[in-house]
């Protein structure tokens, strides 16, 4: 069954706070993972695993650099888990 | 001219405090800081006593930061911040800033905790910040990253002389005029089930489980291996005219060092202890300093049955006569050994003595080894001379490394 829009957004909001310390209220769909919330390359690493695990999904490598914002993320897990 | 280095900053964690304050208010009060474990595989192992810092790093750090970090990496930034705030945070031109940092073993609990995750959840599951936490220069390039030191960074291992050999590295940089001022010292954070069965494998540590605070008796008869510490020492050091034109507090002086290597054993010490000899008398020559101004010396005396009576006739040996006339205190009575650390915090003790002019006691000393016939501090901190005096650091590591460190008073 495929997730809904809110409730990967919801994970994806977790999972930054827990790895890059960002609180959950400031991140957005439209927020840039490096320049708006610093999460640099090897933190993108744990929150690309972290999603995966959560998400019961598989985000290939050469697709990572692809999701520059938190709705990238959060449009791809929806498109993948359905 | 030459540069002469001198103390202008102090800072630590240790089984005893969280800070310099408090770990020295502890060490003059004769406090254990050697506890029982109580993480479940502490039951997995022989020995189930260690020394713990008193505050646990998530006491004082942010989580975020924590996680990115091995605990080596976190006690460096601990007492590195006390350390530079404790020198007044300078200004300073940051090419000529440098961070000398060691640690006996490096960031050990997480290499072992990253190769638990790989084997039950599988590669994709090791973090990505593995390798920056659990390079032996870890606590060093934190350091450095976070003061944006350009004058060099770097990380001497020599086992239990590291700490001491970091705190000589810093001083040469200075006096050869790579640095005007360095954060340098030592840390270890290797309190987990395996490298604490191995060292008990090799019979070097204390098998006295039933009485954590009693184990680390140094110089004691009954005395039976070491407690492992965990922590870590930080000194700011600054060139001499650089501390005076910026006005800064001067608690001492870094007059010299003596390095040299037994080429004896890999772990056991040489029982005619002429490397430490040798490692003193070049302290002395280093520093200037003859055996009669020596009036203090922070013992490596880790409470093992051949170490602390090695140590105690090289002495002898290196300060003849005069040795009657030094206070030796053995701080890991009460700190345990800090491996990579404990040079560290040791200059920083010797360093509050020569201020406070107290020598800490010994503690657990029930019955005086009868070979053992230096002058030791027992029970009680003792009064140090007024005037000039001057104070030595050893520190010796396996491998035969020795490390002695010549403080002046200033």
């Amino acid at each position: 069954m495929a997730l809904s829009q809110a409730e990967v957004l919801a994970g994806i909001k977790e999972i930054v706070e827990e790895v890059a310390g960002i609180p959950a209220a400031s991140i957005e769909m439209e927020k840039n993972f490096t320049d708006d919330l610093d999460v640099d390359s090897l933190s993108m690493v744990e929150v690309v695993v972290a999603a995966e695990e959560r998400f019961g999904v598989k985000i290939p490598d050469d697709q990572v650099s692809a999701l520059a914002t938190v709705g990238d993320a959060v449009n791809f897990i929806v498109k993948v888990s359905a | 001219m030459s540069r002469r280095v001198v103390v202008t900053g102090l800072g630590a964690t240790t089984p005893v405090g969280g800070d310099v304050a408090t770990s020295w208010s502890a060490l003059l009060a004769g406090k254990s800081g050697v506890r029982t474990l109580t993480e479940e595989w502490a039951a997995t192992i022989p020995v189930t006593i260690a020394g713990r810092v008193a505050v646990d790093p998530s006491e004082v750090m942010e989580r975020v930061e924590m996680r990115r970090l091995d605990r080596s990496e976190q006690f460096a930034l601990i007492a590195a911040r006390e350390a530079w705030n404790d020198a007044g945070s300078p200004d300073v031109d940051l090419d000529r800033l440098g961070v000398v940092i060691a640690s006996g073993i490096g960031g050990v609990t997480t290499l072992l905790d990253q190769y638990d995750i790989l084997k039950t959840k599988g590669a994709r599951f090791v973090s990505p910040h593995t390798v920056p936490m659990l390079m032996p220069n870890g606590p060093a390039a934190n350091v450095g990253l976070e003061l944006k030191a350009r004058a060099g960074v770097h990380t001497p291992v020599s086992a239990c002389a590291s700490g001491a050999e970091a705190i000589g590295y810093a001083m040469e940089m200075i006096r050869s005029n790579r640095a005007e001022i360095i954060v340098a010292g030592g840390v270890e954070a290797a309190v987990h089930a395996l490298p604490m069965a191995a060292f008990a494998s090799m019979k070097a540590l204390s098998m006295r489980n039933d009485e954590p605070a009693r184990a680390s008796r140094p110089y004691d008869k009954d005395r039976d291996g070491f407690v492992l510490g965990e922590g870590g020492g930080m000194l700011v050091l600054e060139e001499l005219e650089h501390a005076k034109a910026r006005g800064a507090r001067i608690y001492a002086e870094l007059a010299g060092q003596g390095l040299t290597s037994d080429g004896y054993h890999i772990a056991a010490p040489d029982p005619d202890g002429s490397g430490v000899q040798r490692a003193i008398a070049f302290a002395l020559r280093d520093a200037g300093l003859t055996t009669r101004d020596i009036v203090h010396l922070n013992a490596h005396a880790t409470s093992t049955p051949v170490g602390d009576i090695a140590e105690a006739n090289a002495l002898r040996m290196a300060l003849g006569t005069d040795v009657d006339h030094v206070l030796v205190s053995a701080t890991k009575s009460m700190t345990g050994h800090l491996l990579g650390g404990a040079g560290a915090i040791e200059s920083v003790f010797i360093v509050k003595a020569l201020q406070e002019r107290l020598a800490p006691p010994t503690i657990n000393i029930d019955n005086m080894d009868p070979e053992i016939t230096i002058n030791v501090v027992r029970d009680k901190p003792q009064a140090l001379p007024a005037g000039d005096i001057a104070a030595l650091n050893d520190s010796f590591g396996f491998g035969g490394h020795n490390v002695v460190l010549a403080f002046r008073s200033y």
